[in-house]
């Protein structure tokens, strides 16, 4: 609209650079509809495997078995979660599972934050080769640690045991803690704690009041990582873990699976929505602390 | 029968390192100074599972002396599970596994030799030729509880209209009547008229070949009973079920291409909606058949097909029966043979077959009148259980890495049509018998 019109005097043919403007606009606006639409497509992309869990979780086996699967149930029925409920012992091994990478997620964020301030801020040979050394362990495979370790927990009676699972855990999980969190320190301007000095802080003041709040997000993200990590990791759970009553959900869903990759497909996705549950309600409730922007103006230049 | 992981290689390097710890843990107290063994079951269908805990719970019940405990496992993961533990020290007591992956455990010395520990009666429940599933290395090393034979589940509303004779177990048809039948059945209109006479699902396609092989005389795999060394050939006799699939895909189109990387599970929507008339699978795919199959659709189990000139009149198939066997770092050994004599008394090997849906390993448990019966296709597989024999991979040193590295992607291209016969034996035999040399000792 020009600015004549609003002035209510007679059209007049628009100003071109108006014209440009409005052009501009338009341009925009496609622009960001096409982001929202690649955005959307890149959604369902992500979602396509969580939907089909849910859509098959609730199909009977004569659904499972036709040759045009639909996207929603035409016959809907719970048999799934009940053969799930009745065959395996779902809400123990979710316990267990809550257990370690809830041991998981609180250690290694607790040992990751102090380490990853100390290799930020004081930077020396042995931080140096700390950062070094976090690249390398992550080049050893599973393959090469599991027998060695089975023997160390072995010898610290503490195979067979959910906190020795939970302390691999935290071992396997902390390198790439400590590699996530040093990011988040870097970003803390050294200027705020030297201003925090002045202002008479201690050095554990400065930490726990202007450091730890502003690594928020970081140690949110790495909780997040921490506890997912652990909560989908199997392999570790299978082979340390002997007693049933002590068994993993991960461990747990592979009841469902026979040989050759048959598989009693409605009862599996039904635990498998189950064991999703717990990590998207998780992401739920801490997502909203995992704001970027928060230092966003707090120092000048 | 499963995928092998990625701990097989470790062996070696776990071997050097857990040699000392092997005789220790096993055997854990199930309080008051009771033995508690360990059994780790591989069951995992519903009534499978239902029959090996109400098994579990009546030997506690009789045995206050030696308790069990139920210990579920899966067999995707089972070798490297028991692989760590048995290097670890803390290997189960009692062990559900299949006969293929007793020989690396039986030559590494994890399992217990039950020879000497078999009571008479359980020997002689179980014919000899099974017996020979599980011997090797000069010792018995489990003990073969059931069997798998494949037949051929049909759609026989389609095959009564194109006015097919059905076979049975007396008359079984030939290979090339199977082909013949395949070429007729199958219909290249497009869209929904297409239709397949059969498919091959060939997820895993060394197994296959091998075991179906003796049907047309073959065996691939030749071990020298003295030396214990394995040989692979691949003339005629060997090579004419593999020529055969590559026809019915390649040449006949009788059989569709895209379904040779599919499991056994994987077709069954196809063979529902009657785009695959007949399908060669597992006696026990039954079950799945039964569960997931449409109102009104009319199956039917039919005996595989026999190879002509063949010995046993072509009816003979390869097995890697389901076995039980003992930890060799267990310390009650002869009480974990005792629990495997009461789960293999022939009572509860009929439970078991029922809950499995595959034969029974035991003579007396193959004339149960629950097993013989016409119904669900469960007499076409009894009456083929006489026939089952060890498959050519039992017993052989180096096969998991023939069937790995050689094996597979040769079968894999040659039954695609990327590379002809000749090729597929130059890769089979020169490359395999370098690696089956390496295991020499």
């Amino acid at each position: 609209m020009s600015a004549t019109d609003a002035a209510g005097v007679t059209a007049a043919p628009a100003p071109p650079a108006s014209a440009g403007a409005g052009r501009r606009k338009a341009r925009r606006r496609a622009g960001r509809a096409g982001q929202y639409l690649a955005l959307l497509c890149y959604v369902v992309f992500l979602a396509f495997p969580l939907l089909w869990l849910v859509s098959t979780a609730f199909k009977s086996p004569q659904e499972l078995g036709s040759v045009h699967p639909t996207w929603l149930p035409k016959h809907p029925t719970l048999d799934n979660f009940r053969t799930a409920f009745d065959e395996q012992p779902l809400l123990h091994a979710a316990l267990n599972s809550l257990m370690v990478a809830g041991i998981s997620a609180v250690v290694s964020v607790a040992i990751a934050v102090p380490a990853a301030y100390v290799m930020v801020r004081f930077r020396s040979l042995v931080s140096r080769a700390g950062t070094g050394w976090i690249l390398v362990s992550q080049m050893f495979p599973l393959v090469l640690i599991i027998i060695p370790l089975f023997m160390v927990l072995k010898n610290l009676h503490l195979v067979d045991s959910r906190l020795g699972l939970g302390l691999v855990y935290v071992v396997w999980t902390l390198p790439f803690a400590l590699w996530m969190l040093q990011g988040y320190v870097k970003a803390v301007p050294v200027s705020l704690e030297e201003a925090a000095a002045i202002d008479g802080c201690s050095r554990a003041r400065t930490l726990r009041s202007v450091v730890l709040p502003l690594l928020t997000p970081g140690l949110v993200a790495t909780l997040m990582f921490s506890f997912v990590t652990a909560w989908n990791e199997f392999f570790f759970g299978l082979v340390l873990l002997k007693s049933p009553e002590k068994q993993t959900m991960s461990v747990i869903l592979t009841h469902f699976l026979g040989a050759e990759g048959a598989a009693d497909l409605g009862p599996l996705a039904a635990a498998s929505v189950l064991a999703t549950l717990p990590s998207l309600l998780f992401f739920a409730l801490l997502q909203r602390r995992l704001v970027g922007g928060m230092m966003t103006g707090a120092v000048k230049g | 029968m499963r995928r092998r992981t990625f701990l097989t290689g470790a062996a070696a390097t776990a071997a050097v390192a857990g040699s000392g710890s092997l005789l220790s843990a096993c055997g854990s107290s199930a309080g008051s100074g009771v033995p508690r063994l360990d059994f780790l079951s591989l069951a995992w269908q519903t009534e499978s599972v239902k029959a090996n805990k109400a098994l579990v719970a009546q030997w506690n019940q009789r045995h206050p002396e030696v308790q069990v405990r139920y210990v579920q496992g899966s067999w995707d993961d089972v070798h490297d599970q028991l692989l760590t533990s048995f290097e670890g020290g803390a290997a189960p007591d009692i062990i559900h596994d299949e006969g293929i992956d007793l020989t690396d455990f039986g030559f590494g010395g994890y399992l217990a030799d039950l020879t000497d520990l078999l009571p008479a009666g359980l020997k002689s429940r179980i014919p000899q030729a099974t017996w020979d599933t599980a011997r090797f290395n000069g010792g018995v090393y489990g003990v073969p509880f059931l069997q798998e034979p494949r037949v051929l589940i049909a759609n026989r509303t389609l095959l009564v209209k194109a006015g097919v004779r059905l076979p049975d177990d007396t008359h079984p048809w030939t290979w090339q009547e199977f082909e013949d039948i395949c070429r007729e059945l199958s219909h290249h209109g497009g869209g929904s008229a297409e239709r397949y006479g059969t498919a091959w699902p060939m997820s895993s396609p060394v197994s296959v070949t091998l075991n179906l092989s003796l049907t047309t005389g073959g065996r691939i795999l030749y071990k020298d009973e003295g030396s214990g060394h394995t040989e692979v050939r691949f003339g005629t006799a060997d090579s004419a079920f593999a020529e055969m699939v590559r026809r019915q895909v390649r040449t006949d189109r009788s059989a569709p291409s895209s379904a040779l990387a599919l499991g056994g599970g994987d077709v069954l929507p196809g063979f529902f909606a009657g785009r695959y008339a007949m399908l060669p699978l597992d006696f026990s795919y039954r079950q799945q058949i039964q569960q997931q199959a449409p109102k009104n659709f009319d199956w039917v189990t039919l005996p595989l097909p026999v190879g002509t000139h063949a010995p046993d009149g072509g009816r003979a198939q390869g097995v890697s029966p389901q076995t039980l066997s003992v930890a060799k770092s267990c310390k009650h050994q002869q009480a974990a043979v005792e629990f495997i004599d009461f789960m293999t008394q022939t009572p509860h090997l009929v439970q078991l077959a029922q809950g499995d849906w595959m034969p029974p390993t035991g003579t007396a448990a193959l004339r149960d009148p629950s097993l013989t019966t016409t119904k669900l296709g469960w007499s076409t597989g009894m009456a083929l259980a006489s026939h089952l024999t060890a498959s050519p991979a039992l017993g052989s040193r180096g096969y998991p890495e023939w069937s790995d590295k050689i094996a597979t992607p040769a079968l894999q291209q040659y039954y695609s049509g990327a590379i002809g016969l000749d090729s597929l034996r130059g890769k089979l035999v020169r490359d395999g018998n370098r690696v089956f040399e390496r295991y020499r000792e």
